[in-house]
């Protein structure tokens, strides 16, 4: 029984959750990287270019909502969040051909690109909150949990309870789903293959008459598909603010350059890495020592870092894999 | 546009009447953006409800008008609000500054500004400890009490409810740590035990670390000294989610409608308090509140009103608008001994002071300066049975 109730404290506190965060840092990682990748360059408006996904997804599910349109127990974001995609991808692509292609032409250094994409953020930031304001909004309708921690007790008759919310449930699925189309796009379709020619070596692909625009506009269109289903991932699971996503741009960044930037597997895992060293190597052990070990009665937390270096992990973990491994765990492209 | 048409219509029937009254402008210093922008517009409000009563009133200084100047400090960057509350200090020249609103950009405005240019600070709703031994030239007041006294009342309704265990989260600031350190003291020293005192970090969007932390220390509540609008009801979310807590304890900076409407049936249990007051002044100004058109029980509302009174009324009692000489009628026109003044009565205030009669400034707070002038504090006690606030008493 309590290794039971161990087992569930630590799954309802740190597994659940963390796998929840990892699988949307995973997602923006993704981007990230895949903008790396083929672009050259690290995009800082990818946590801004999120929140305002996220917000014409908002606004669709009013939209929806008001038309009384809904796919109940599921939560409207879903049904609203193609069209969301959509919209993100014209604003992006239009995006690049405004500001990136004259750099692109220009031949510019990479760092040139990296500074107008801060400059990029800006924009987007301050059209975000245009569009639907600064205050903190809740989208997540349907039923709210899987099992709830009173349902679970009920059910086992553990002390301990579990909660499985529908929006966690939701993020592991459409991740994976992501994921799996995103490889199977680039490993077996003519564009995939074409994107990663166009990666590996540009001048190359241009000689095999490969349409570097082409290319381009590809790249952007699955970058907005990644960053707002992100977004309205993470929306759901939390809630939006447009300035939370604002802030999560720095752990998304941790997770793409510890996978390795450019490399889309390394970006997943680099996310999930990232996510469960946020919360495990914060959790106080005591209750779960408590459990495993009976007689044994410590006195501190056993907790290793106050939760308020929670991030310093996550730069800890990045520093050691840029000393010992600059191109991340899964050999992307080194800086 | 009607509000400033009927300023502009007494200004001009004044600028007539009495021909040597000045224009005296008080900056308006709250966080209308940042961690506490959703209390912030009642609290501006109230605040310019009493200069317009006193500017109506014609008798401040023989006629002369209130005029706010608003300006945004943010509540959570210290050196944006720095440079906003300089900005009405040497731009628009103000002679006196309600706020700042939150406790570290209060301090900072202060140090930086108000002393330095000799600028009296009345502040409604700063509350950390650190104000009170604070080197302020006799120029900062507060009427909202320390939270070193806040921390005292926490403790105890916490113990009555026979909840002797409990874990803290704080948000990482002046304001967080100060009502936070003040109540564990308390709490310990009457008995009870305090599983972990942790700060989290406001702005951020995920929490499963913070509250898997607060989990796993336990106790029978959580104490959640946050803002409303950030991380603390992030970590009320979490908690409730996962099961974490069921019992919350709520202070100042939690207690707001928004509260209610995020997460009313889910609070059955907790608890919390707030500085208000109750009795006739109270009553008053929730009369005036309601024909200004805002909510007169909303949080800090009443205390911006008389934050601003009092810096008139002591400006009536000096004869003078400068700083340097009304700053030492402040506590004067709050202690009487005198006529009492409850909100409404400026004008009568006005009279008495016109007519070197003494007046207590009441107000809808109560208020009474103690030590270097701040108020002794009244707390609200609130319950949040059947998912609406409830103010069960007071103490």
């Amino acid at each position: 029984m309590d290794i039971l109730n161990a087992l569930v404290t630590l799954l309802n506190f740190v597994v659940i959750p963390a796998a929840a965060y990892g699988a949307q840092l995973a997602l923006g990682a993704l981007g990230v990287t895949l903008i790396y990748g083929i672009l050259r360059f690290s995009n800082f408006a990818h946590g801004d270019t999120m929140a305002f996904g996220t917000a014409i997804c908002i606004l669709l599910v009013w939209a929806l909502q008001a038309a009384g349109i809904g796919i109940a127990p599921l939560p409207t974001a879903l049904l609203a969040l193609p069209a969301a995609i959509a919209l993100t991808a014209l604003l992006m692509v239009a995006t690049d051909r405004a500001v990136y292609r004259f750099y692109r032409r220009q031949r510019s250094a990479p760092i040139i690109m990296v500074m107008a994409s801060v400059g990029v953020m800006f924009m987007m930031n301050g059209l975000t909150r245009l569009l639907i304001g600064v205050n903190e909004i809740r989208f997540d309708d349907g039923a709210r949990f899987v099992v709830s921690v009173a349902e679970f007790r009920a059910w086992t008759g553990l002390s301990e309870g579990l909660a499985l919310r529908q929006s966690q449930v939701i993020t592991l699925v459409v991740t994976a789903l992501a994921c799996w189309a995103l490889f199977w796009f680039l490993n077996r379709t003519r564009s995939g293959k074409a994107m990663r020619a166009y990666s590996d070596n540009e001048d190359l692909a241009l000689l095999s008459g490969i349409d570097p625009d082409r290319v381009v506009r590809i790249t952007w269109i699955i970058a907005a598909a990644l960053v707002t289903t992100a977004g309205v991932l993470y929306g759901l699971d939390k809630s939006f603010r447009a300035f939370n996503y604002f802030q999560i741009l720095l752990p998304i960044f941790a997770a793409a350059i510890v996978g390795g930037l450019g490399n889309p597997l390394g970006a997943v895992a680099g996310g999930f890495i990232v996510a469960f060293s946020e919360v495990a190597v914060t959790y106080p052990w005591r209750k779960i020592a408590g459990y495993l070990l009976p007689d044994w009665q410590p006195a501190g937390l056993l907790q290793l870092l106050s939760t308020e270096y929670k991030f310093a992990v996550s730069f800890v973990i990045l520093i050691v894999v840029l000393l010992f491994r600059p191109t991340g765990l899964f050999r992307g492209k080194s800086f | 546009m009607k509000k400033f048409l009927l300023a502009s219509v007494a200004g001009a029937t004044l600028a007539a009447g009495a021909a040597s009254g000045e224009e005296v402008k008080l900056g308006i210093a709250f966080g209308f953006t940042g961690p506490l922008e959703s209390m912030s517009p009642d609290m501006a409000t109230s605040a310019e409800m009493a200069m317009t009563e006193v500017t109506d009133s014609g008798l401040l200084l023989d006629g002369s008008t209130v005029t706010p100047v608003r300006v945004d400090t943010t509540c959570a960057d210290a050196a944006a609000a720095v440079t906003a509350v300089e900005r009405i200090v040497t731009a628009d020249q103000v002679q006196g500054i309600v706020g700042g609103m939150c406790s570290g950009e209060t301090i900072a405005t202060l140090e930086r500004v108000g002393v330095p240019n000799g600028i009296v600070m009345i502040s409604p709703s700063a509350t950390s400890p650190a104000l009170t031994d604070i080197e302020d030239n006799g120029l900062f007041f507060r009427t909202s009490p320390s939270d070193a006294r806040q921390g005292e009342v926490m403790a105890e309704l916490t113990l009555e409810r026979g909840i002797d265990t409990v874990a803290v989260s704080y948000t990482n600031n002046d304001y967080g740590k100060g009502l936070a350190d003040s109540f564990a003291a308390a709490f310990t020293a009457q008995g009870g035990t305090v599983t972990m005192n942790a700060a989290h970090d406001d702005g951020k969007g995920d929490y499963s670390a913070e509250v898997a932390a607060l989990a796993s220390a336990g106790g029978d509540a959580l104490v959640l000294v946050g803002y409303v609008d950030q991380g603390g009801a992030g970590i009320l979310r979490g908690s409730l989610d996962s099961g974490a807590f069921s019992t919350f304890v709520f202070p100042d900076g939690m207690i707001s409608q928004t509260l209610v409407e995020n997460f009313g049936p889910d609070l059955e249990t907790s608890f919390g308090q707030s500085p208000s007051s109750e009795g006739e002044g109270r009553d008053r100004f929730n009369e005036l509140a309601e024909a200004a058109g805002f909510d007169g029980g909303s949080q800090f509302a009443g205390e911006s009103y008389d934050a601003t009174a009092l810096i008139l009324l002591a400006m009536a009692s000096a004869g003078s608008s400068d700083p340097s000489v009304y700053k030492d009628h402040v506590v004067e026109v709050a202690n009487g001994p005198g006529e009492p003044i409850l909100p409404g009565e400026l004008a009568k205030g006005l009279e008495l002071l016109v007519n070197g009669e003494a007046i207590d400034y009441v107000g809808a707070t109560g208020v009474e300066l103690i030590g270097p002038g701040e108020t002794a504090g009244t707390f609200r006690v609130l319950e949040f049975t059947g998912g609406t606030m409830n103010t069960i008493g007071y103490r």
